[in-house]
């Protein structure tokens, strides 16, 4: 019997895949209660470890027999220190967490969304840790990513494994809750960086902007990504429509909720933006698309291969968020009793604009935490 | 303030300030005032949720640079 490390690869594979697993979190109250790692098949308890420094007894009637059992915490030292007692008082083999939560908001994982006319490929890269998505278009040896994150790595050696040149590395509106990866992608692989030209105002570096009905191609097959003006969540927040079958929404509309529109300070003015791109520019869409957001917070919207996808059909039915007649209603609903911003997401902002340059341990620090882009 | 016991945890990580901090707690009597001060940057919100699951009274805490430095009395 003994103490195991876990990396948040493996640990996203059971999430994703559904299976059995017993969390002991043992940070303290508040931080489990802002975030936690979630899964169908995850139970979790939460007793922070110094109630634990006395021995970890008085745990063992709570954990389940028949389930793997890993500890939890920040950074790893605890869970660790947690979890190296646990062997010893049940006998039995315990994981920790290798890194913490602050790998696992940090892990990426590339999930296959299907194939495209003439052999492309759509993927999808869940941020599972933090609940973001982002995207890349394969075809014919060319690539497009779309909303990539900070830690680029994963889309470089994607992009190797398929053997792709980065074309284009987009943006679909200036994000608060994450750092872009978009422009050091596009300064590593030598693509073109788009942004839209209405959320670039304050950027400080050069950009190409992402303009309504922009066509971007990858390869020389019809694998088109169409650019459709929807703001409201920022003033540029654009679409992105991917061979006419996908809906890249950015963080306008989600699979269980519609994007906030306060995160720049200027909710009252886009509240109305936001109405007109849900009620009016989406519903003139094909309803057969299917919605690929930048964003997802709970595990029930992953479905059983780890997708986060809807017909837009069927969240003109279910999103509570698409179901509001009423305009005063629905102002009220985006922009009172919102949850707690995003973690630094002034900061955030700013670094996305290229306005401040903080440390890659800085920038760790301020993505912690769930993204909460959405109105619930 | 009357410190009665200063524990240092400058570069120690996590789980490490609350384990000295409670040891040297445990030799205090009631009233009697443990200062502590880490470095880390988990302690922050650790020490005080500590604090308050055994019974204790955070009387203050500081912050200065990346030093932390809190102050807590026995219950």
């Amino acid at each position: 019997m003994s103490m195991k490390a876990m990396t948040a690869a493996e640990l996203a594979e059971i999430v994703i895949n559904q299976k059995d697993l017993f969390i002991l979190d043992v940070r303290n109250e508040d931080a489990f209660k802002d975030w936690q790692i979630e899964g169908k098949n995850v139970e979790i308890l939460n007793i922070p470890y110094f109630d634990l420094l006395e021995g970890v007894e008085s745990v063992l009637p709570r954990i389940p027999a028949d389930k793997p059992v890993i500890v939890v915490c920040a950074k790893e030292g605890s869970s660790k220190f947690v979890a190296e007692q646990l062997v010893e008082a049940a006998n039995r083999d315990v994981y920790y967490l290798e890194g913490g939560m602050k790998t696992w908001s940090e892990h990426v994982e590339p999930v296959k969304i299907g194939d495209l006319y003439d052999g492309g490929e759509l993927y999808q890269f869940v941020r599972i840790g933090k609940g973001c998505l982002s995207y890349m278009v394969v075809s014919g040896g060319e690539a497009i990513v779309i909303d990539p994150m900070r830690l680029t790595n994963v889309y470089t050696d994607f992009l190797k494994q398929k053997n792709a040149v980065l074309k284009y590395a987009v943006d679909t509106h200036l994000h608060a809750d994450h750092i872009s990866g978009g422009r050091i992608l596009a300064e590593k692989t030598g693509a073109a960086y788009y942004i839209p030209e209405d959320d670039a105002a304050e950027v400080t570096f050069s950009y190409k902007p992402l303009n309504n009905n922009d066509v971007l191609q990858a390869g020389k097959t019809e694998v088109a990504v169409q650019a459709l003006y929807s703001p409201g969540h920022t003033i540029g927040s654009t679409s992105l429509i991917v061979d006419n079958r996908y809906l890249l929404t950015g963080d306008i509309l989600f699979i269980d909720s519609i994007g906030r529109p306060d995160l720049a300070g200027k909710a009252e003015d886009w509240v109305g933006d936001l109405r007109e791109s849900l009620y009016v520019t989406y519903q003139a869409l094909n309803d057969d698309l299917l919605v690929l957001p930048a964003h997802f917070s709970k595990k029930e919207e992953m479905d059983d291969r780890g997708r986060v996808m809807e017909k837009l059909r069927v969240l003109y039915k279910e999103n509570a968020g698409l179901q509001v007649e009423d305009e005063e209603i629905f102002r009220k609903m985006v922009t009172e009793n919102l949850p707690l911003q995003p973690n630094a997401y002034e900061e955030i902002r700013q670094t996305n604009m290229g306005r401040v340059q903080p440390e890659p341990e800085e920038q760790t620090e301020m993505e912690i935490g769930p993204n909460r882009c959405a109105v619930s | 303030m009357n410190v009665t016991k200063t524990v240092d945890a400058k570069g120690l990580a996590c789980p490490m300030p609350v384990v000295k901090a409670k040891k040297a707690m445990d030799e205090l009597q009631a009233g009697d005032v443990l200062e502590i001060i880490s470095t880390d940057k988990g302690a922050k919100a650790d020490l005080p949720a500590w604090t308050k699951s055994s019974g204790h009274e955070l009387v203050e805490q500081t912050e200065a640079g990346n030093e932390y430095t809190f102050w807590i009395k026995k219950g």
